[in-house]
């Protein structure tokens, strides 16, 4: 299982790097959602650094879905489903390498969301560690949650409107957890940021689990 | 589902409804706190009851043994879609009453409390569900693809449960059924109470019973659909053959005809791949 996973995720990432989808246009995208942001809210420095953490995740939260959909566009190529199908790989190895890639993906973007929220809304985070620790956590969350719904949605011609309704939902706790524990991490409430860690944290253990246990059902539905 | 039952069990529910109305709104007394507006009490405790435990607890039961392989059937995953169906209903009218009662007890329609926020995630939850089953596909497919998604929403009910709940909560906790099990209302209140949770869960059985038969005959519809199209498609082809052959093509290049022995509409043997046990 560890090794089909590593091998799907090698294969996913070498796509990205090559393909450079997610450079030129996933990243642009959640930086725009940032202006957009700012140009939603107004230009005084207070609201936007209060609302920050927010509208970071929610930035996070779309390239989620545009993420996870990159992630089985590039198996919609001439029988490549089929053909990943039949390679005998582990579907549960399979399911956690698309979520290993879409993880790095996504760690990178949160990375230079960061430098974002830092430089155009003034944010400091007080608490780095609580930051990245909840970055880490709801990542592992987003990305397994995101890749078994794209898994659900893959190949339906309706996948680009469904995939969104049936994700957003899903993730919203970690949007909710998400933002507080950044909150927390940038005034240095500590305790309060690790409460919200206990949501986040069975969060992404469990949806790796209904990965690991569905992916296989689900993928002979797709 | 044999229907002198279910007859018994809707005419159940209207008996117990009526008797709840009657109960709720000239038996029992107003509350000294909120008045006549207590009487929201026997209809929105019991929808919110049959939305948000029954409908989607029973899914969550149908979906896994529906991807079970030896419960594997799609009785359950019909029952499912039903439950949801009737569900999502049940979980807009726990919004709406919700809301009709929050205005004047707490001033506003809307409040991000924290049910209220968990219960509107969950309908937008299992929307989610009712437009992937509306996406065309196989039976088994489709059946297969919603289980998964409704499993998948489902282990999220706690999740968004918890998160929600460390917001600031405006709601009154569970009366009925807090951490004792002893009710905090008493006498002819408690009993109508009880009554509008039979009444309506009664309501909320005979909806999924007659929703899982409209999930059959939409089945079967499909299926006749295909075989009236099959007849019509080898009519026309044969209808077509004597043309083609008067202008001399070349034999290789006719189009694919039908069976020799002459069309055959609604021939049981033209149905492809019809689902086994699809009958049920």
């Amino acid at each position: 299982m560890w090794r089909d996973a590593v091998l799907v995720a090698g294969k996913d990432l070498r796509i990205e790097a090559r393909s450079r989808v997610a450079l030129w246009q996933v990243l642009p995208f959640a930086m725009l959602a940032l202006v957009l942001f700012a140009f939603a809210l107004g230009p005084g420095p207070d609201a936007l650094r209060r609302a920050a953490p927010g509208l970071f995740w929610l930035a996070v939260l779309f390239s989620t879905v545009l993420a996870t959909q990159r992630s089985y566009a590039v198996e919609s190529g001439e029988g490549t489903r089929d053909g990943l199908r039949l390679s005998g790989l582990d579907p549960a190895g399979i399911f956690l390498g698309k979520a290993a890639a879409v993880f790095v993906q996504l760690a990178l973007l949160e990375v230079v969301l960061w430098v974002g929220v830092t430089l155009l809304f003034g944010v400091r985070v007080h608490t780095t560690w609580l930051a990245v620790v909840a970055c880490l956590l709801a990542t592992v969350g987003l990305a397994s949650a995101g890749v078994v719904y794209g898994a659900l949605s893959a190949g339906l011609r309706v996948r680009e409107t469904l995939l969104p309704l049936l994700v957003l939902p899903v993730v919203a706790p970690v949007l909710l957890a998400g933002s507080r524990a950044w909150s927390a991490a940038m005034s240095g409430a500590v305790a309060s940021g690790v409460g919200w860690l206990r949501i986040l944290a069975p969060f992404a253990v469990v949806y790796l689990a209904v990965g690991v246990a569905l992916y296989g059902p689900l993928q002979e539905a797709a | 589902m044999n229907p002198a039952l279910r007859r018994g069990i809707g005419l159940a529910a209207l008996a117990s409804t009526a008797a709840t109305v009657w109960l709720g709104l000239w038996v029992t007394p107003p509350s000294v706190q909120q008045g006549n507006l207590v009487r929201l009490v026997y209809l929105h405790p019991a929808i919110a009851w049959d939305a948000l435990y029954v409908a989607f607890g029973l899914s969550a039961v149908c979906s896994l043994l529906y991807l079970w392989r030896r419960t594997r059937s799609l009785f359950w995953d019909r029952l499912a879609a039903a439950s949801v169906e009737v569900g999502v209903v049940f979980n807009a009218l726990t919004l709406v009453t919700g809301s009709i009662w929050g205005r004047p007890t707490w001033g506003v329609w809307w409040t991000w409390d924290a049910r209220l926020t968990s219960t509107a995630l969950l309908l937008v939850l299992f929307l989610g569900y009712l437009a992937l089953r509306r996406v065309p596909a196989e039976p088994e497919v489709r059946a297969r693809r919603c289980a998964v998604a409704a499993l998948v929403a489902f282990v999220d009910v706690p999740i968004v449960h918890f998160s929600v709940n460390w917001w600031q909560t405006l709601h009154q906790n569970a009366t009925v059924l807090n951490a004792d099990l002893s009710p905090t209302i008493h006498g002819s209140m408690a009993w109508t109470l009880l009554l509008s949770f039979v009444a309506l869960t009664l309501a909320f059985v005979w909806m999924v019973t007659v929703r899982y038969d409209i999930e059959v005959m939409r089945d079967q519809v499909g299926e006749e659909e295909l075989e009236v199209s099959l007849a019509e498609r080898w009519a026309e082809a044969q209808a077509a053959e004597p043309v083609m052959a008067g202008a001399g093509l070349p034999e290789g290049s006719a189009p694919p005809s039908p069976p020799t022995s002459g069309p055959a509409p609604l021939d049981p043997v033209l149905r492809p791949g019809e689902p086994a046990g699809s009958g049920r």
